[in-house]
């Protein structure tokens, strides 16, 4: 049984490049998610800058709704997203006692593609044309008549590269998580972050291919004159909005849920009580899964669909209360009775409960059609959906990335910091988005680059711009945690919290390239917690101690994501105006985005005809190694 | 201008909406805030405190009561919003008591067109106080949105044919302020207009006026010069082309190009007298509106001095 297949082990960056170890893809996730969180924060700092005086002119017109546009769609697909990720790929395995995901060359790839579709969409400030019709990219103002630079070109390839990375990532976990748990780990004991993840997952699977749909059309609209948004060729622009917020509603549910699930073991762990109805949390998730794709025209009460739409859509979108109200119940009496301990990750966790209902209720005001009209894209709305993404999605990373440190890294983030983290930023956020609600209500639109004086505006905006600073603040003493933290040994136990419940707590931190040296037997839900209260020592394995079957590295995925990359370029730049005969005539005949694709379909090719086996640990390695002094 | 101020029944429904979503909600808030506030105190883990609290499953009681509450609160919500939406869909472009006005967004102006009078004006949309204004909103160009806080929610103005309905009316006589609520490029943040409520009067006088044939400026050279330049666009009464914003009686409007406030009391950056504020809109078209249509037209300094006169002082008789 035991042969062992030569496989190179990479060191260093080629590690990196190379690895489809779940653990270190989360880590990539994690530093790629935080690097594009640093730039669109960048750019809601000049937003506020330069709304924090009537009639400012610290950017122009044409820059700021560069970057509100940018800002959208970073924090939505370049941060949020690929973070999300990070903490899935990081926990999810481990929860449910599994060796790896389903297909770890496939998470590479999902990274990969990710990353450099992100990487080519923020290239734009470099070349000078960047995408400013709003992250929605309402047509026809992105259309190629009213948008002649190459900007929303960088959206659409930008994002349907990333795209396919989230796609796929999504797919993985749905396989992974029906396939891959441990025995005795029904579903019905898998943990809340798990449980989540995977409702996220299939929301992923239905909801993407629906962006992509819009903008392959929008692409086909701008590279190759299509006419399927262009009014004068007898497309509909109203058929882009339904496009998008098909997938864009949905893509409001797949932020939040994993959110919920990190709250949900945090406030357990934390108050070291059982989730308090567990399974009305189940069911409320996969409700609010199932309902978030009936709701997208909430988004277009004033676009003109008539009463009967408007009225049917107002009804489903307050349906969708009753779930999210009893999630909230279910973590206020989690905490009831319990014993609460007030980490950092906590605090955060906590911290989510009250915000996120103030985000929530906005969202059922908004949901009362005829008074949508008033609230619709006016700063209400701005304030709503941070309330929901910053307060309530945010909010959970910070507590997941606090109360999951030691897994992923073997450090526990320093808590000194970790509460002023939480402090300046709890506090600067709703400094920032709190007055927001009276700005829309009193009749501020949202994305103007400019106020006129006298309306009543300017304290409040001044007030915002002053809390942006705040959470901007706070983010800086995240960083400063991180790196105070790397700095330090890595001497986390198993079970830093003390109080862990879940199977990630009952093997080392950080884990060890297999996870588990023995796959675990899961008796019940909270399985280690079982264990603790049954007097056991960790768990009960489910097997005796084997060679373990590993994936081997592979560089593939981060060149099939470069052959995407380079392909991008080439459609971008297909009818760009070289000085330069020979550079025109390569990228006009759609050679170098030729070549981009072959390089991507060459690299699968290569997968395809290549028998890999992936290699062996034998269990020598594992009792060497797997045991921490 | 604020939502919260309403002026006409419609925006008066819409807040009497917005006031009972809003009760409904503050509850809401304060009973999870006042648990999760009496929670976190009480239940806090004291220093030395090693014991293991009881782990519940979950109370079937308590479960109900959380689910039913919201559905109940969503009723008392659900009934009213339905009756709302459908009221407020009423059409009236077909009631000949009703004023029809129809609405054209332009990046980055609004024109308003009367049938029933045959008049078109920009920028300025004059109404008589009390009476139904029944809307048509379509666009030339981007999606727009069309929006009076105090007087109405907001309609998309769309490309192509799909146009859509509305209407409002007016309680009392006065100056409303209205807004573009879509993002339609660079100057979507100044394409403001004004909504001004008069008597019935009054509006049928600024029909009239309106129907007046065009006045060219008195002297030759400046009338050749406006003739030539600006009336290509342009129109004043019946000379001139309607492409571009309606001039007629534009000494009377409250702004010039709905965002350069006219008055003789100047306190803010966007203030001026009639006269200084078109030429400052003439001079340089862009640095006021960026990305708009009109380009710098090639004038000289006096040419744009007797335009602005003309222009300032062709006010309705």
């Amino acid at each position: 049984m035991a042969h062992a297949h030569p496989v190179k082990r990479h060191t260093g960056l080629m590690d990196w490049l190379t690895t489809v170890d779940h653990k270190k893809i989360g880590i990539l996730y994690l530093i790629a998610g935080g690097f594009f969180f640093l730039i669109g924060g960048l750019e809601a700092l000049l937003i506020r800058v330069q709304l924090w005086k009537p009639l400012n002119n610290f950017v122009g017109a044409d820059t700021y709704n560069e970057l509100l546009t940018m800002h959208g769609t970073t924090m939505i697909f370049l941060a949020a997203m690929p973070v999300i990720f990070a903490l899935m790929n990081a926990i999810v395995p481990l929860q449910i006692g599994a060796r790896d995901v389903a297909f770890p060359f496939v998470n590479s790839l999902g990274f990969w593609t990710f990353f450099f579709g992100g990487l080519l969409l923020n290239i734009s400030w470099l070349a000078g044309t960047v995408p400013d019709a709003g992250w929605t990219s309402y047509v026809p103002l992105a259309s190629p008549t009213y948008n002649v630079d190459k900007g929303v070109d960088f959206y659409v390839l930008g994002l349907q590269i990333a795209g396919i990375g989230t796609l796929i990532g999504g797919i993985n976990f749905l396989v992974t998580i029906i396939n891959m748990r441990a025995p005795g780990m029904s579903f019905m004991r898998m943990p809340m972050f798990t449980w989540t993840a995977f409702i996220t997952s299939a929301l992923i699977l239905f909801a993407f291919p629906a962006l992509t749909v819009g903008l392959v059309a929008l692409m086909f609209d701008r590279l190759f004159e299509a006419n399927f948004f262009e009014v004068a060729g007898g497309g509909n622009t109203v058929l882009w909005e339904h496009i998008f917020w098909i997938f864009g509603h949905p893509e409001v549910y797949i932020l939040i849920l994993p959110a919920f699930g990190v709250i949900s073991e945090v406030i357990s762990t934390f108050s070291r009580k059982r989730l308090f109805g567990y399974s009305s949390m189940v069911f409320a998730t996969v409700l609010i899964g199932f309902l978030g794709f009936m709701v997208w025209a909430h988004h277009m009460f004033t676009v003109g669909l008539g009463p009967v739409a408007n009225a049917l859509f107002s009804i489903a979108t307050m349906l969708i209360a009753v779930p999210t109200g009893i999630k909230i119940f279910n973590w206020i009496f989690t905490m009831w009775g319990g014993s609460i301990r007030f980490t950092s990750a906590n605090l955060f966790a906590v911290g989510f409960v009250p915000t996120f209902v103030m985000g929530g209720v906005t969202g059922v005001m908004l949901a009362a059609a005829p008074a949508d009209f008033q609230y619709h894209d006016s700063y209400f709305v701005v304030a709503h959906f941070h309330y929901v993404i910053v307060g309530g999605l945010v909010l959970g990373l910070f507590a997941g990335l606090h109360y999951w440190w030691p897994k992923m890294f073997g450090r526990a983030l320093n808590e000194f910091i970790g509460k002023l983290t939480f402090w300046t930023f709890f506090i600067g956020f709703h400094l920032t988005f709190f007055v927001q609600h009276f700005l829309g209500l009193m009749g501020m639109p949202r994305r103007i680059w400019t106020y006129l004086d006298g309306l009543g505006f300017n304290t409040m905006n001044l007030i915002s711009t002053i809390g942006a600073f705040l959470m901007g603040l706070g983010t800086i003493f995240f960083i400063i945690n991180i790196i105070v933290t790397a700095a330090k040994p890595k001497n986390a136990g198993n079970d830093p919290w003390e109080d862990g419940r879940t199977l990630e707590w009952s093997i080392p931190s950080p884990a060890p390239e297999y996870n588990f040296a023995q796959t675990p037997l899961v008796r019940g839900y909270d399985a280690l917690w079982k264990e603790k209260m049954d007097g056991n020592e960790g768990m009960s394995p489910a097997e005796p101690i084997g060679p373990i079957h590993m994936p081997s590295p592979s560089i593939l995925p981060f060149l099939m994501s470069v052959g995407l990359f380079i392909a991008g370029f080439g459609f971008l730049y297909a009818k760009n105006d070289w000085n330069n005969a020979f550079v025109s005539n390569i990228f006009g005949n759609h050679i170098v985005a030729g070549l981009g694709l072959a390089i991507t379909l060459g690299c699968m090719v290569v997968r395809s005809l290549k028998d890999d086996h992936g290699f062996h640990i034998e269990p020598e390695e594992i009792t060497g190694k797997g045991v921490k002094a | 201008m604020s939502t919260l101020r309403p002026q006409g029944p419609v925006a008066l429904e819409q807040f009497n909406l917005m006031k009972l979503t809003i009760t409904i909600m503050v509850l809401v808030i304060v009973v999870v805030f006042a648990l999760s506030f009496y929670v976190i105190v009480k239940f806090r883990r004291r220093p030395g405190d090693n014991k293991v609290p009881v782990q519940v499953e979950g109370n079937h009681k308590l479960e109900i009561i959380w689910t039913v509450i919201p559905i109940v609160l969503l009723l008392i919500l659900g009934v009213p919003t339905v009756q709302s939406v459908f009221g407020l869909a009423k059409d009236y472009s077909k009631d000949d008591n009703a004023v029809q006005v129809i609405v054209t967004g332009h990046q980055y102006w609004w024109e308003f067109e009367y049938p029933q009078y045959g008049i078109k004006t920009a920028q300025e949309l004059m109404i008589p106080t009390g009476k139904t204004i029944s809307i048509s909103a379509k666009s030339a160009d981007v999606i727009h949105s069309f929006w009076i806080p105090s007087l109405a929610g907001k309609i998309d103005t769309n490309p192509g044919s799909n146009v859509n309905k509305m209407y409002f009316s007016s309680k009392h006589d006065g100056v409303y302020l209205g807004k573009c609520a879509e993002l339609c490029g660079p100057s979507h943040a100044l394409m403001d207009f004004k909504v001004k409520s008069v008597s019935s009067d009054s509006f049928d006088r600024w029909v009239a006026g309106m129907k007046e044939p065009g006045q060219l400026p008195a002297d030759a050279a400046i009338s050749d010069v406006f003739q030539k330049q600006c009336l290509t666009c342009h129109a004043v009464g019946d000379k001139g082309l309607q492409l571009y914003p309606n001039l007629t009686n534009i000494g009377d409007r409250e702004t010039i190009g709905g965002i350069l406030v006219n008055t003789d009391d100047p306190k803010y950056k966007n203030e001026g007298s009639t006269y200084d504020n078109l030429k400052r809109w003439i001079s340089d078209p862009q640095a006021v509106k960026p990305g708009n249509s009109m380009p710098k037209v090639d004038l000289t300094k006096e040419q744009i001095d007797g335009i602005a006169k003309y222009l300032s002082e062709y006010k309705q008789k």
